[in-house]
């Protein structure tokens, strides 16, 4: 055993379990002191008896901080603790460590092993001795202590004891106290009591006094809270003789109160909120709520309708009129305003009253609303007219938006109902009056063209073309929509207080502005277009036929974007979202479409009519049997040609080119000669033979194999190819009719000859199937054949060198 | 039974048809033909119903190419010509009375080819003497008259003619004129068959005009009757105020003498000049219609025809029917429509015109000489019988 391992554990606990280390000495100290009763022992003892002492003492703190010994000691726990031979083991048994030595060990060992032990035992009781001196002192002081303490508690006993008698004493004079003024507190409540029943008495008997005083000073809230105060009481007590008294003269005070009230009251210039209080105090008083109720609404009246009086005095004939905003602005405050404070008094004062009162005051506001209606919607009347639909919004905003307090005060009214009426109304007349407005913008457009067109031409100063007309029209046309649209669009602004109201949400949208104004324009339009058509100005020059040309292009154009491009606009706008059915785009384009294809056929006849009225002139008034040689072409034929290029020239400016029949020959070198065409020998060959109509016959039914039938009015295309065939063919087809009632002479027939022949060197150009011109003027001059008894054609080279000359 | 038969005859270049107006059994055209270098010729065309096949008879008409034909309602074998005649490089237009061989008159039932053969001549009754009057438009009879009374328009005069001496001598009963400015020159004129026939329509330009015979004054005028030249009229000859006409507008115009501002009715079906407008003689409703585009249109107008509810169930007509199903037929107004396009002729249509005999007959000439005979569909002609 190792003397520092045995000690070591000892100096570290003061350090760490300074409580436990006093607990251990304490026990150490407390079993000191028995073996110390034989102090006599103890000297001795050290040697024999010491360390199996400190190691029970070790083994007891050991076992006190849960330590093993052998962990204790720092050693390996190989040895067997049970064996009883280990010098450290708890079950050392000397005689048998003794025999083990001696069997085991040589002599040498065994004279080892006694110097060591002895060596051992040496140091031990060294140690020994020295702990003991050490930790003596601390035993003594820690005993004193404990004494000490001892004391201590012992005085402390007493002192408290003391305490517990003193306490009894004080309880004991405070129970008595208390037994003595018990009486007194029962006399001081009671006393306290008749006071208070003094103090109302007393306020009973000065009431009458301050009654008067208050109706004196005119103090009448006052008054009437102390009646009231009062009233139940003297009512209660009024058996007794002298309470009656004091009611009586309340009574009397009271109806003189009341009777001032009353005159107050009527005299009315006071003003809603004080008539209100009047009203109120005098409901106070008990008076009957019937009756004022009434004489409360005629007075509201009178006050309305003076301020419906000043309006219908704005409103009047005289000119200087303050404009709508101001108008309805005065009608706002004045008397939506006045309307709103007698509904809230009268609600306040008569809520008691029940449907019976709202109905009455629902009647009274109807009545002096529907008066007020008819003045706002006469002066709205006179705003129709205007142009300008902020203003009017504003104005109509502001109307809807003070009416509002009064038709959630009185739902019974139907205020509001009615004002959104009337701001339907009023929108609806707008949509209207925006549809003239198009309108008669169409129609003016109409009357500046058809000026543009009239107007004398300067020489050498062009006027504006045609497609700079057009387009003038079209932009100003769309600049009017979307004008229109952008007023319209006010009504439906989010900041407007009627914007959300279902009629303007759906309706207003979808029905009024998409399909009332902007449908029913293009409709209008459209149909304006169209009674050119059908006007009597057949024989010309009602319309002039640039303007049936621009027409036609300007639907046109609509009916590819405009048409289109409007009505996103507008659903844009106008978020049109409702159930009610639309025209589609594609019908109103279809319908615009229509316009353009009829205005361009009218265009087509009124051009060739023209033409014809030429042509037929030329033949009709002509003596074709004593002409001359024909030497030069007809003026007229020039005269043809000049004006279908002038028309060509002006359907180009609008319509594009279009498809035209491919053909290989050069046209222009073609010349007419009366037999040229083998289809006309046949046709019109003499038959008299009887095998003639066999043949006959079958000729003209070959040729029906071979030439399609031409139709002369046919329906026209929109582009200027179409346009130039369709007025071509009227003017050929006429030309044609007309040379078959004449009869020609050889010269006749000559001239016809020629004129032919130039009018397909200039006109082949203008059509889109040229075949078709030589068609039609083969036929021409094979009837002028026809007609001509003595049919000489002329040479064909003469007849262009004619022509080329002419 | 045939079906609604297209038959076609093919002549020489023409312009003149009419009804052999008074044979009321056999269905008979006149046809004149326009020719400047051959003798023209009148052609007597017979339609066989029964055998569906055409008998024609030819008639040298030497004096001149026929403008107009119009045949006596009293006599069959009268008729009337405006033709040309050429001399001296001048064309004048004259008028004549004809009458044909006593055999022809009630048509020839020999075969179609020796017929031809043997051209016969017509004689020549009367001149309506035209000195004064250079060019003849038309020439028509008293509808209902013992054929003594015609009336000729030559340029801007109107003339009344009494044939004497059967018909052998015309005597000027009266005339009158247009006055105003311009040349003014009638292109067509209808005999009313109304009141008493004392009512003569004629055009000239876009004018229509009504005329009293007894007086020879002007009655009515329809100012713009046509956007362009009046080519033909007619009237009906069941509903006396009611006129229809036709011109370069490409319309036909239903007109009440009594209130000229506004057409009843205006047909556009037409793609060219209208030539020729024709009442049917029997059921008023069937309009009849040649045009320059080549076509001839039937319509359906029922609305203002005299029989606006069908036809009012007549029992000695219907009473042999078997089909007795019209009791079923609702009685509203029917709509008006183009019955039928017709489109076998390949040149101008000059003239259409109903037959005399046959009510469901018509035939129609082009300029080329074609002439088609048409019925009026089998449906359409048992709708408005039963």
């Amino acid at each position: 055993m190792a003397p520092g391992s045995a000690s070591s554990p000892s100096p570290s606990f003061p350090a760490s379990r300074p409580w436990a280390a006093v607990g251990a000495m304490a026990a150490a100290a407390a079993a000191g002191p028995s073996p110390g009763s034989r102090p006599g022992d103890s000297p001795e003892g050290p040697e024999g008896e010491a360390p199996e002492r400190r190691r029970k003492a070790h083994g007891m703190l050991k076992l006190y901080y849960g330590l093993s010994e052998g962990e204790a000691a720092g050693r390996p726990a190989g040895p067997d603790p049970l064996d009883p031979t280990d010098l450290n083991g708890a079950h050392f048994d000397p005689e048998v460590y003794l025999d083990k030595l001696r069997r085991e060990c040589p002599l040498a060992q065994l004279m080892d092993s006694e110097t060591d032990m002895v060596r051992q035992i040496r140091a031990l009781d060294s140690d020994m001795q020295t702990l003991v001196y050490e930790n003596y002192n601390k035993f003594i002081s820690a005993t004193d202590t404990i004494r000490k303490m001892k004391n201590d508690f012992r005085k402390m006993e007493d002192e408290m004891d003391r305490l517990a008698t003193n306490m009894a004493v004080i309880t004991d004079f405070s129970a008595r106290i208390s037994a003595t003024l018990q009486d007194r507190h029962e006399r001081i409540t009671k006393l306290a009591g008749v006071h208070a029943l003094l103090r109302k008495l007393q306020f009973l008997f000065e009431l009458p006094s301050r009654l008067t005083k208050c109706v004196e000073l005119g103090a009448y809230g006052q008054a009437v809270r102390y009646q009231g105060r009062a009233q139940a009481v003297l009512q209660q007590y009024q058996h007794l003789p002298s309470f009656r008294a004091i009611q009586d003269d309340c009574q009397v005070i009271t109806a003189r109160l009341a009777q001032q009230l009353r005159q107050r009251f009527r005299e009315g210039g006071s003003g809603a909120p004080e008539q209100a209080e009047c009203v109120e105090l005098l409901l106070a008083l008990g008076e009957p709520a019937e009756e004022l109720c009434e004489e409360f609404l005629a007075h509201a009246r009178g006050r309305l309708e003076e301020e419906l009086r000043s309006l219908e005095a704005e409103l009047g004939p005289s000119p200087p009129a303050p404009d709508v905003l101001e108008f309805t602005d005065h009608g706002g405050s004045g008397f939506v305003g006045g309307l709103c404070q007698v509904a809230a008094a009268y609600q306040e004062l008569f809520a008691a009253q029940g449907p019976a009162g709202a109905e009455r005051l629902a009647a009274f506001a109807r009545e002096l609303g529907s008066r007020y209606f008819a003045l706002v919607e006469r002066r709205l009347a006179q705003e129709q007219g205007g142009g300008d639909n902020s203003l009017l919004v504003r104005a109509l905003d502001r109307f809807h938006r003070r009416l509002r307090a009064p038709g959630a005060l009185l739902a019974a009214a139907g205020l509001a109902e009615a004002a959104t009426e009337i701001v339907e109304r009023v929108a609806r007349e707008r949509l209207g009056h925006h549809l003239q407005g198009l309108r008669a913008a169409f129609l003016g457009c109409l009357t500046d063209v058809r000026q543009a067109l009239a107007a004398p031409r300067v020489a050498g100063k062009e006027g504006p073309g045609l497609a700079e007309l057009l387009a003038n029209v079209a932009s100003s046309i769309l600049s009017h929509i979307k004008a229109s649209l952008a007023a319209v669009h006010l009504f439906t602004a989010k900041e407007v207080s009627f914007s959300n109201k279902p009629y303007f949400r759906g309706e207003f949208c979808s029905q009024g502005v998409r399909e009332g104004l902007i449908v029913g324009f293009i409709r209008s339009m459209c149909q304006t277009a169209q009674s050119f058509c059908d006007s009597p100005g057949e024989k010309g020059g009602a319309t002039p036929p640039a303007l049936l040309l621009l027409l036609s292009r300007l639907c046109l154009d609509y009916e590819t974007a405009t048409i289109s491009y409007i009505l996103t606009l507008t659903d844009e706008q106008f978020l049109v979202q409702d159930q009610f059915p639309v025209t589609p785009v594609s019908t109103l384009c279809a319908e615009a479409r229509e316009t353009a294809r009829r205005l361009l056929t009218h265009y087509v006849k009124v051009q060739g009519l023209v033409i014809s009225q030429m042509l037929r002139k030329s033949v009709e008034t002509r003596d074709w049997l004593s002409t001359l040689e024909p030497r030069n072409v007809r003026a007229v034929m020039k005269r043809v040609v000049e004006d279908t290029t002038a028309i060509d020239v002006q359907v180009g400016l609008l319509y594009e080119e279009g498809v035209r029949k491919a053909q290989s020959s050069d046209s222009s070198k073609r010349t007419f000669s009366v037999y040229s065409s083998s289809r006309q020998q046949g046709r019109y060959a003499p038959s008299y033979t009887p095998s003639a109509p066999m043949d006959t016959n079958l000729l003209s039914n070959i040729q029906k194999l071979f030439s399609e039938r031409i139709d002369v009015f046919s329906p026209v295309e929109f582009n200027k190819v179409s346009v130039l065939t369709g007025i071509i063919k009227i003017s050929l087809k006429t030309l044609l009719e007309c040379v078959r009632l004449r009869t020609f002479g050889r010269f006749g027939l000559q001239q016809v000859q020629v004129d032919c022949h130039f009018l397909q060197l200039y006109l082949w150009r203008f059509v889109a199937d040229e075949e078709l011109v030589h068609l039609l003027l083969d036929e021409v001059v094979a009837s002028a054949a026809l007609r001509c008894p003595d049919p000489v054609p002329m040479e064909p080279s003469v007849v262009e060198v004619i022509c080329e000359r002419g | 039974c045939f079906p609604d038969t297209v038959l076609i005859y093919t002549l020489s270049t023409a312009r003149a048809l009419t009804p052999q107006t008074a044979e009321t059994d056999a269905i008979r055209f006149l046809v004149g033909t326009q020719s400047l270098k051959y003798d023209n010729q009148i052609h007597i065309i017979d339609f066989d119903d029964e055998n569906n096949i055409i008998n024609k008879n030819v008639l040298l008409h030497q004096a001149g190419e026929i403008w107009h034909i119009s045949a006596s309602p009293a006599d069959r074998g009268v008729l009337a010509t405006c033709y040309n005649r050429t001399s001296d490089s001048k064309v004048l237009t004259c008028a004549a009375v004809w009458r044909m061989p006593k055999e022809l008159e009630s048509g020839s039932h020999e075969s179609p080819d020796d017929s031809s053969s043997t051209a016969q001549t017509l004689e020549l009754l009367c001149h309506l003497d035209n000195t004064a009057h250079s060019n003849m438009a038309c020439v028509v009879w008293e509808p209902m008259g013992d054929g003594k009374k015609i009336i000729s328009l030559a340029d801007n005069h109107i003339l009344l003619w009494d044939l004497q001496e059967s018909s052998s001598q015309a005597v000027l009963a009266s005339s009158a004129s247009l006055g105003g400015k311009g040349q003014l020159k009638f292109t067509s004129g209808r005999w009313s068959p109304h009141h008493n026939c004392t009512q003569v329509a004629t055009a000239n330009d876009t004018t229509l005009r009504g005329w009293d015979t007894r007086s020879m004054s002007q009655i009515y005028c329809i100012e713009n009757a046509h956007g362009q030249l009046v080519r033909d009229l007619d009237f009906n000859p069941n509903k006396q105020y009611y006129l229809a006409s036709c011109g370069d507008d490409c319309k036909v115009k239903f007109w009440d003498t009594r209130n000229v501002t506004e057409p009843v009715k205006t047909l556009e079906e037409h793609s060219h000049w209208v030539w020729n407008v024709r009442y049917n003689h029997s059921h008023d409703q069937l309009v009849l219609t040649g045009s320059s585009d080549s076509r001839v249109i039937l319509s359906n107008m029922v609305s203002i025809s005299s029989e606006p509810f069908g036809h009012l169930v007549d029992d000695d007509d219907i009473s042999d029917q078997e089909d007795h199903r019209s009791e079923e037929k609702s009685k509203e107004p029917l709509q008006d429509n183009v019955i039928a396009t017709y489109e076998e002729h390949e040149d101008s249509v000059y003239a259409v015109d109903w037959s005399s005999a046959d009510p469901w007959l018509f035939a129609s000439l082009s300029y080329d000489g074609r002439l088609v005979i048409n019925r009026v569909p089998r449906a359409l002609k048992y709708h408005i019988l039963l």
